[in-house]
């Protein structure tokens, strides 16, 4: 009877207890998911501004005008030009006197306003036009043509159309004209090419960051050809054949320091040695993807530890048992089977120096940069420093632009961040 | 693959030394990031003329163009360099001491700091005394230095809104904040005679008096990028921002700035001087790398034609505030023939 009691408390306690550990447990449990619930919101967040800011700036407002290739304006001889002189002849004129003829009866001191609704950029595309079919002289033609970045503005709603608004960028004449041409169906939005097709520039509607993709790319290049050999010969040294004394411990320690270490730091150590001490050009992305080098290589050595410590011993011992010699056991066995780990390694190093900044700073990388780079050599900016000399910029049609920059920016990270999970998948062993 | 790469590595590496010691054909610009905007649209100018390559730019504050400006003589070292003030004493001994021994300025306009607030709020107007009262970090009550007491606007002045005082504002290290300190703070802290009084006594504290900007949460340090600020005032009405006068061009759908000393901060008031924060821009020029660097003579004449900095010039469709016609001629002159600046 007692012992019945006793069990029947004892099991009630248990029961109790048992209730305890299962509440704790689910408690953890939605602790943990709302932990991802909240990064996944803060990363949806971060996602939908970026892009529901950056999509605008995919499109470029352009507006069609009856433009006369007309000699006088340009300011060459009527009869077969020579190319230098349509090389160099007055195509701003000739854009002008476009928007005179669509407005005619806009007078005087108005025009300079009215002058402003195509972009100053938009001479370039005609002068090409004209200089691959030089028979369109003297004819008149329907362009689209870049709209100013006011104007642009304006037609993506960022910018008040309500005429009448004080401060606002657009003269309400300038407003009315926009509203005619509406009418006259001469304005659409169309793909915006330039942005990924030219260089920086002051005026937003001829910025495009082809010049930070091409020298991001020369960087990483640079990056990769340093940092991978080097990093997987370290790390091959350190797990194979380095004896494990006090002095590898070190080592072993520092490189795990090096790896948190500030990166501005290392733009102070590529400013004193590659540029003072070697005397290497300022701004290039060879300076830039060295420092960058620096930065990814402890990722990369670590990253090639962990995965050569993965490979069983058996398969070191088999080798060595058959007579491989010890480079051979490492060449022939221990590295084809760690490199999906080594390059997955390799490849989030990259993904880490693609996104820096800071330490470019230092080296001259944070510059205003037109040309397009033609070798690591040329000065150049990377696409980050892209996106940092936008966001400073006054101009409004900047602010889509930098989101448009950091999709861009994001779409290639999630590129190297995929080409990493392939590797793995495809050659990934399990032993 | 391993004898391909140190093939490629030492290509790499011999290419690096020719093109270091190779001279250069491109000017290269450092300094201000508030003249920046404008140095830039200069050069865009330049090189779509086609004759010269794009002059590099690179914005790394006054202290630092300076800096790298005064290093030496040679295609190593930057040729121009951007200044929102004008060059200091120890950087000219500085720039002397390393070969650097003529020094063009070139004054290229004026940049207005604004004090502004969404179109949604009330509209103010301060006096510099005001200002002072509300951002000081310690102010004269009852005639004596005390931790600053106002929380409110009406606090300072009954005319004024009673809604809390919250301006956002450049960090220490901007250039924009030494202008403010100088041009509003500075000023407002002398209409009090008991700390104009110290200024003659005791320098030093008096510098810290104006120059110490609360803490508190009445002013807040919102970081270098002024579009920011601009975001943040669009989100609380309620609050104030500091920043250059072409971010309130540029905003000016959603921005008003407010009076100083009734004077509003116009293009037309900044130009005529009548708006009294405002500064001067410059830019300095190296004179030993000109003919030896192609194109900078012909960066200049850009730079210092009526089409660029003219009153009706791109740059001041950029924000920039020119220089009165006379000033404009007497500085193009100037610069045209290359006259030193004297220690």
């Amino acid at each position: 009877m007692e012992n019945v009691a006793t069990a029947a408390a004892s099991s009630q306690a248990v029961a109790k207890r048992l209730k305890k550990r299962y509440a704790a447990e689910r408690r953890f449990k939605a602790l943990g998911f709302g932990a991802i619930a909240l990064a996944l919101g803060f990363l949806g967040i971060l996602l939908v501004t970026i892009f529901s800011n950056g999509s605008t700036a995919l499109v470029q407002t352009n507006i069609r005008l009856d433009v006369t290739f007309d000699a006088e304006t340009l300011g060459v001889s009527p009869v077969n030009p020579s190319a230098d002189e349509l090389l160099r002849a007055n195509y701003g004129g000739v854009i002008k006197s476009a928007l005179s003829k669509a407005f005619p009866d806009v007078s005087g001191g108005q025009r300079r306003q009215l002058y402003k609704l195509v972009s100053t950029g938009a001479d370039l595309p005609l002068r090409d036009k004209l200089m691959a079919n030089p028979g369109l002289l003297g004819t008149t033609v329907s362009v689209w043509m870049t709209a100013g970045a006011d104007v642009d503005m304006a037609m993506k709603g960022h910018v008040s159309r309500k005429p009448g608004v004080e401060g606002n960028r657009l003269t309400d004449a300038q407003l009315g004209w926009l509203d005619e041409l509406e009418k006259r169906d001469a304005v659409t939005k169309k793909f915006n090419t330039t942005l990924f097709t030219t260089g920086d520039s002051r005026e937003p509607e001829q910025a495009g960051l082809w010049g930070a993709v091409v020298g991001s790319f020369f960087s990483l290049s640079v990056t990769l050809l340093v940092c991978f050999p080097l990093g997987v010969a370290t790390s091959v040294y350190l797990e194979e054949f380095a004896p494990k004394n006090k002095w590898t411990h070190l080592i072993e320690v520092n490189i795990n320091n090096l790896a948190a270490v500030p990166s501005v730091v290392f733009g102070l150590l590529g400013l004193a040695i590659f540029l003072n001490f070697f005397g290497m050009p300022r701004s290039a992305p060879l300076v830039g993807g060295l420092v960058l080098a620096l930065i990814s290589m402890p990722t990369i050595i670590i990253a090639g530890r962990a995965a050569m410590k993965a490979v069983p011993p058996s398969i070191r011992e088999a080798a060595l048992g058959l007579g491989a010699s010890k480079l051979q056991m490492v060449t022939d066995h221990v590295l084809p089977l760690s490199m999906p780990g080594i390059l997955t390694g390799t490849i989030l190093g990259m993904a880490h120096a693609l996104g820096e900044t800071a330490p470019l700073l230092m080296i001259g990388m944070v510059a205003f940069i037109v040309d397009i780079p033609a070798s690591p050599l040329d000065p150049s900016a990377v696409l980050p420093v892209q996106v940092y000399l936008w966001a400073d910029s006054p101009e409004r049609a900047f602010v889509e632009r930098t989101s448009a920059a950091i999709m861009v920016l994001l779409f290639f990270l999630a590129m190297m961040n995929l080409a990493a999970i392939m590797l793995r998948k495809k050659f990934e062993r399990r032993w | 693959m391993k004898k391909s790469l140190a093939v490629a590595a030492v290509a790499l590496a011999t290419v690096s030394f020719a093109g270091a010691a190779q001279a250069r054909d491109q000017i290269r610009i450092v300094g201000s990031s508030t003249v920046y905007p404008f140095t830039t649209a200069v050069a865009e100018q330049f090189g779509k003329a086609g004759k010269f390559k794009t002059p590099v730019v690179e914005s790394t504050g006054t202290g630092g163009g300076f800096k790298l400006f005064c290093a030496g003589v040679g295609p190593d070292h930057p040729d121009l360099t951007n200044a929102s003030r004008a060059i200091k004493k120890s950087e000219m001994e500085a720039c002397a001491k390393n070969g650097v021994a003529d020094v063009v300025e070139m004054k290229v306009g004026y940049d207005g700091i604004v004090l502004a607030s969404s179109k949604k709020a009330k509209h103010i107007d301060l006096t510099r005394k005001q200002m002072f009262m509300a951002l000081a970090k310690e102010v004269l009550v009852n005639g004596k230095l005390v931790e600053n007491p106002y929380t409110t606007w009406n606090q300072i002045d009954p005319s004024l809104p009673s809604s809390k005082i919250e301006v956002l504002g450049p960090p220490p290290t901007s250039g924009t904040r030494d202008a403010f300190l100088e041009l509003v703070m500075e000023h407002g802290a002398e209409s009090f005679p008991e700390i104009k009084e110290l200024k003659k006594t005791d320098e030093k504290a008096f510098k810290k008096v104006f120059s110490s900007l609360r803490e508190d949460g009445a002013f807040i340090e919102a970081g270098e990028n002024d579009n920011l600020i601009v975001q943040k005032l669009e989100a609380n009405p309620a609050a104030f921002g500091i920043f250059g006068y072409s971010y309130l061009e540029q905003n000016g759908d959603k921005l008003q700035g407010a009076m100083v000393d009734g004077v509003a901060p116009t293009f037309d008031a900044i130009a005529s001087s009548k708006y009294p924060v405002s500064r001067p821009l410059f830019v300095y020029v190296k004179k030993a790398h000109v003919g030896q660097i192609p194109g900078i003579k012909e960066y200049l004449a850009e730079y210092t034609s009526e089409k660029a900095w003219g009153k009706s010039g791109y740059l001041a469709d950029k924000g920039l505030i020119p220089m009165p016609d006379t000033e404009r001629k007497e500085q193009a002159t100037k610069v045209g023939a290359l006259e030193a600046l004297k220690m």
